[in-house]
Formats: C-alpha cells, sequence, structure tokens
C-alpha cells in the first residue's frame, strides 16, 4: 500500500512559498542569516530617516524661536508653545488660501473627472469606429506637448484666464494615464450586460449612467483620488497664472512665505536674523497644516493609488 | 518632454514624480500581442461588414456625444499649443495673434545656441539629469530586492507604507523641508558639527546644489519607485527558486541568475521612460530650490526658460529652447525604446 502513503507533489501543490520561507531542504547560510538581520536593520535605518523630516517639522512647529535659531531642535520640541499655531491661524490670508485649495481640489475633479470618465467609456467600446484614431489622439500628447510658454500665450494671453479659477482646474483636467487606467477598466466590463439593457430600451446615456458608472466605484474612488491628490498638492500654475493674494492656493502661500524666509537668510549671509527663525517657526507650521489632511487620509488612500498604479502599469 | 508643461508636472495624475506617467505595459510583450489582437475590431458592424462613417454617426450618436467635450478640450488645451509652438520661429508680440506675426526663420534658435549662458545650462541639465538617472533608477530595484528578503508581512508593509509617504507631498512641503534640514542651524549642520566640523551654508554654495537635490530626490522617489519592482517580482515562478536550491545555488545566486533576470522587463521599460524625461529634470523642484547665488550649477533649461521666457516675456526666445528641449527628449525616449527593442525586445509598444 505503500503507493497510497506517497503523495504527488505535483498533484497535491507544495506551497512553495511555505518552504522558502522555511528554509527549504537546506539550511540557510550563516552568511545569508547575517544578511538577512543586516537587512532588517538597514530598512528600519531607511524608515527613520524617511519619516525624520517629518518629525523634525513637528518638533519644529511647537518649539520656540530661540532654539530653532540655536540648532537644538531635533525629534522634541523645546520651549514648548503653541504661539506660533495661534499666529499662522489668525491670518486671514491662510485661511482664505486654504479654502481656494479645498475648492480649486473639488472644482478640478470634477471637471477632470467628466471628462476623464466620458473620453475612457468612449474609447472602451469596440463598436466606436475611429476608435485607435481617438486613443491615440490621446497618447500622443504624453510624447509631445506644447511647451510652457505656448500653454502660457494660451491660458493668459489668448483665454484670458490671468487670475480666474479657470487658470488652475482646467488646463491640467486631463491625465492620459488616468485616462488609459480607466479605459483597460472600462474594456473588462462584460458587452453582454450592455446588450441586454439595450435591448430592454435602454440608451447609451441610460447604460453608462445606471450600470456602467454604478459597477466602476471602484476605479472611479480611486482615479478621484489620483487627481484630487495632484490638485491639492499643485502649485506651479496657481503661481504662473495669479497675481492677486487673495486667490492663491496654499501651498502659493506656503512658497511665497519661504521664499520671503530663505530670501532674508541670503542677504544676511546665513547669520540669520530674527526675521528667519520667525520664518522657520511660521515656515513650519504653515507646512504643517498643508500637509495634515493627506497624512490624516494617507493610510486609508495609499492601497488605492498603488492598485491604481499598478492597473495602469499591467493593462495600460 | 512634459514637464515644461506646468500642468502636466504639477498633475500628471499623480503616481509619476514625472510629466511621463508609466502608463506601459510591465509585460511588454504581452501587451503588443493583446493590442493587435484587438486591431480591426473597431468600426466593425455586428456582421462584421465595413461600416461607413455615416452608418456609424448614425447608429452609436450617442457615444460619439460622449466625445465632444474630450476632444474640445485636447484640441484646445494639448494640441492649440503644440502649434503655438510655431512662434518659435515667427516674431510674437504681446496682445497680438497666438501663432505669432512674421516668419523670422531659426532666428531664435542662433540666438540661444551663439548664448554662453544657454550651454551652461544645458550641460547644468544633462549632468543633474545623468545623475538622477544614474542614482535614483538603480536604488528602486536594491530597495525592491530587500523587501524582498524580509519574512515578516507585516513589517514589510510597514516599511512600504512609510518609504511612499514622501511622494504624496507638495513639491512645495518637499522644497520647504529641504531648505530647513539644511539651514545653517538645521538638522544636517547639527551633525556636521557633532562630527567636529564646520557649519556649511548648503544653499549659497554652488558646489553642494547636486548633492541636495539628489539626496531630496532619493528621499521623495525611491520608495514609491519600488511598486512596479514589487508587483512583478510577485510574477516570478517559485519553482526556479526552487529547482535553482537543489542545483545548490546560494541566495546571492539565486538573485543574481533569478529575480534580476525576471524582473528585467520592468527594468527596461522604466529605464526608457527615465531617460525620456532625462531633459525636464524636476523642473518645478528646481525652482523651488534655486537662488541666484547658485545658478552655476542649479540653472537648468527648464528653470532659464521659465526667467527669461515668462518672467523677461521674451516668448519666442523661450519657446525655441522649450522646442528644442522636448527634440530631445522625443529622440531620447526613442531612441532608447528602439535599442531596447533590438537587444532586450522590451519596449513601450
Amino acid at each position: 500500500m505503500t503507493d497510497t502513503v506517497t503523495v504527488d507533489p505535483l498533484a497535491t501543490g507544495p506551497d512553495i512559498g511555505a518552504v522558502r520561507r522555511e528554509g527549504g531542504a537546506i539550511k540557510d547560510g550563516t552568511g545569508y542569516r547575517v544578511f538577512r538581520v543586516v537587512n532588517a536593520l538597514a530598512l528600519t535605518l531607511i524608515c527613520l530617516v524617511t519619516l525624520y523630516p517629518f518629525l523634525n517639522l513637528v518638533a519644529k512647529s511647537f518649539s520656540s524661536e530661540g532654539f530653532i535659531a540655536a540648532g537644538e531642535v531635533n525629534l522634541i520640541p523645546r520651549g514648548f508653545n503653541t504661539a506660533t499655531f495661534s499666529a499662522v491661524m489668525g491670518d486671514p490670508l491662510f485661511w482664505t488660501n486654504y479654502r481656494n485649495t479645498l475648492l480649486y481640489t473639488v472644482v478640478g475633479t470634477v471637471i477632470a473627472m467628466a471628462i476623464t470618465t466620458t473620453y475612457a467609456y468612449a474609447i472602451s467600446r469596440p463598436r466606436l469606429k475611429g476608435r485607435t484614431f481617438f486613443v491615440g489622439l490621446a497618447v500622443f500628447t504624453m510624447f509631445f506637448s506644447g511647451g510652457l510658454i505656448p500653454n502660457y500665450i494660451l491660458v493668459a494671453n489668448f483665454l484670458g484666464w490671468r487670475n480666474s479659477m479657470w487658470a488652475i482646474v482646467v488646463p491640467g483636467a486631463l491625465s492620459v494615464f488616468n485616462l488609459l487606467v480607466m479605459k483597460s477598466f472600462f474594456e473588462n466590463f462584460p458587452v453582454e450586460l450592455e446588450e441586454a439593457a439595450s435591448i430592454d430600451g435602454m440608451s447609451t446615456y441610460g447604460v453608462f449612467a445606471r450600470i456602467v458608472l454604478p459597477l466602476s466605484k471602484a476605479v472611479l474612488a480611486t482615479m478621484t483620488l489620483f487627481y484630487a491628490v495632484g490638485l491639492w498638492n499643485s502649485w506651479f500654475s496657481a503661481f504662473l497664472y495669479l497675481d492677486d493674494k487673495e486667490l492663491f492656493p496654499v501651498t502659493v502661500y506656503l512658497r511665497n512665505l519661504i521664499a520671503a524666509a530663505t530670501g532674508t537668510e541670503s542677504v544676511t549671509g546665513g547669520a540669520g536674523g530674527d526675521a528667519v527663525q520667525i520664518g522657520a517657526n511660521i515656515q513650519s507650521v504653515t507646512m504643517l497644516l498643508t500637509v495634515l489632511p493627506i497624512i490624516c487620509f494617507y493610510p486609508f488612500i495609499q492601497r488605492y493609488f498603488v492598485s491604481g498604479l499598478m492597473l495602469g502599469s499591467v493593462k495600460g | 518632454m512634459s514637464a515644461t508643461e506646468p500642468e502636466a508636472a504639477t498633475r500628471g495624475g499623480a503616481p509619476a514624480a514625472s510629466g511621463v506617467a508609466p502608463a506601459v505595459a510591465v509585460e511588454p510583450t504581452r501587451r503588443r500581442t493583446r493590442a493587435f489582437g484587438r486591431r480591426g475590431r473597431g468600426g466593425r458592424g455586428e456582421g462584421g461588414a465595413r461600416l461607413t462613417w455615416r452608418k456609424a454617426l448614425r447608429r452609436d450618436w450617442q457615444l460619439y456625444t460622449f466625445l465632444v467635450v474630450p476632444l474640445l478640450f485636447l484640441l484646445v488645451f494639448r494640441y492649440l499649443p503644440m502649434l503655438g509652438n510655431v512662434i518659435a520661429f515667427r516674431r510674437f508680440r504681446p496682445g497680438g495673434s497666438i501663432f505669432g506675426e512674421e516668419w523670422v526663420g531659426l532666428y531664435y534658435f542662433e540666438a540661444f545656441i551663439t548664448n554662453q549662458q544657454f550651454w551652461t545650462v544645458f550641460w547644468n541639465t544633462v549632468i543633474l539629469g545623468g545623475l538622477t538617472l544614474l542614482i535614483c533608477f538603480p536604488l528602486p530595484i536594491v530597495l525592491a530586492l530587500m523587501l524582498n528578503e524580509l519574512r515578516s508581512r507585516r513589517y514589510k508593509k510597514l516599511v512600504q507604507t512609510i518609504s511612499y509617504l514622501p511622494h504624496f507631498m507638495s513639491i512645495v512641503i518637499v522644497a520647504g523641508l529641504v531648505l530647513q534640514l539644511t539651514a545653517v542651524n538645521g538638522t544636517v549642520n547639527q551633525v556636521v558639527e557633532a562630527f567636529g566640523g564646520d557649519a556649511v551654508a548648503f544653499m549659497q554654495r554652488p558646489d553642494w546644489f547636486r548633492t541636495v537635490y539628489i539626496t531630496s530626490e532619493v528621499w521623495q522617489t525611491v520608495g514609491w519607485g519600488t511598486i512596479l519592482y514589487l508587483a512583478s517580482l510577485t510574477t516570478i515562478d517559485s519553482q526556479l527558486y526552487e529547482a535553482a536550491r537543489i542545483d545548490g545555488a546560494n541566495r546571492w545566486k539565486q538573485t543574481w541568475h533569478i529575480t534580476l533576470p525576471g524582473i528585467r522587463p520592468t527594468m527596461m521599460v522604466l529605464l526608457i521612460l527615465n531617460i525620456g524625461s532625462f531633459m525636464a529634470v524636476g523642473f518645478e523642484k528646481v525652482l523651488l530650490l534655486q537662488n541666484p547665488l547658485i545658478y552655476s550649477t542649479a540653472d537648468v533649461i527648464s528653470t532659464y526658460l521659465y526667467r527669461v521666457g515668462i518672467q523677461s516675456a521674451q516668448f519666442s526666445y523661450g519657446t525655441a529652447i522649450g522646442l528644442f528641449e522636448a527634440l530631445i527628449g522625443l529622440v531620447l525616449v526613442l531612441g532608447a525604446n528602439g535599442i531596447s527593442r533590438r537587444v532586450t525586445g522590451a519596449s513601450l509598444w
């Protein structure tokens, strides 16, 4: 009865991952065991180095100027105070600009999603004549684009969007990467579902709004996050097209703060006047308040980003 | 290429640091066959008969209405500026046509080619781009391999979560952090002084700019850069490792002979993309970090273009430089793609 006892390894499919994890038949050499310890330690060190700037930022936010100026603030706040927070949050311009960021992010995301979703759906349908052409039209812009100045002339001179919200939210409204991710998602949609709906008398609009969109919540959420985080972090188009302080997003507010502080520093030759140090203090708090929403949401949104990137790269 | 275009760089969909997103295949060959298999399906009716445009429009007019706004958008915000590049060859007057007033031939190209300052920023760009490529391209591979050796799943997840974090920060924040850490009283100088050195005003010394820039680039991009490698590591057949073990290969040999060849297609695709964005070295970050004291190393083509083109309003001159930069980018990506296809079989399309 030996035959019944001997299990065919191929038939049961051994968990090779487990074999590898356990060290398999051949034991790991001493060299490899040393390597594993060193590797784990090195990765811990990498994590600490990655986190350090943020921790330093938090420490500086709660420290007094004197200790920062003396270069004594690392991980622990020195001369603990929350006065800087009150100072920054007491500036009405900061809140105006913060609200602008929120507004630009929401409006920009809505516009971008509308364009991306409709475009992606149309080019994902095999029955669309001229499909290859419409795909190519978008993909070509990834490799060649009008430069900075033609774009600037178009938006500022031709469209007259200087000091207008539209200059921030419209020109970047389509990311070809996101478009291709969505297209590949819609392509995997069973055609039968739509055919059945259209036999029941549903129009293309009906199919799109009542069948396709409700079933695509995951990819829609991912794309919304891509656009929203991009818009929240963006500063250059606002810097380029806006002169009116009241219209700035908070990133430009922060940029001007930093530019003012470092400008002083280079004039005084790094000797460090008081203005610079108050700047460093206020800079830290402003930076902290700007990244706070991202940091709070980060643990929840991170996996959407990872899955979106994978979806795009494997199927794009 | 597209980093000279403000929107593409700031919000190119977030996942890629550069404007050119890796929207291309990790498994290029597979993608090619798929695309090939699909060719010719579009534009055929149910019977497989060739559809005329008139019939297609009548049957699918609702579907075509989906395209109206996106195509209008592409036309105005992507293709119009592309045509706007023509002002590199035409004199532009503020308030005049966006396509310029009269032909001037290669006047503006000659202007920058004979300009000594242009060549300074050109070589700065090449050096900074080259260093970025040399250092920021291989490090994600190393980090991915290190993560792959971790046995604790939870610890691996933790390291990943932490190392992805800088990718989500605005460039303004990154620049702010860099300026604070490298300040005379910043952490870097505290360390220098702890080892008995003298504090260095890093951001006022041209010889330090490249080091500071590359370091911040490593901090910001390496963690996120591991994602595609980690994904392709999981696709390697684990039986290969088992076979190698039986043949007596140690871990190092397994890595060298199985893991690295296994992720080679991913490496090639990302290398091509990196080479394509070579000339567009982090425009926004350089712009935020530089100051006149360190222009001799910190000024690159895109920031020079911004200063002369936008701030000094020399639109045609700036456009000529931008076009030159974009063409180099295009040639680099096509060249790298061609070489890669011939040598390794991996390519973008």
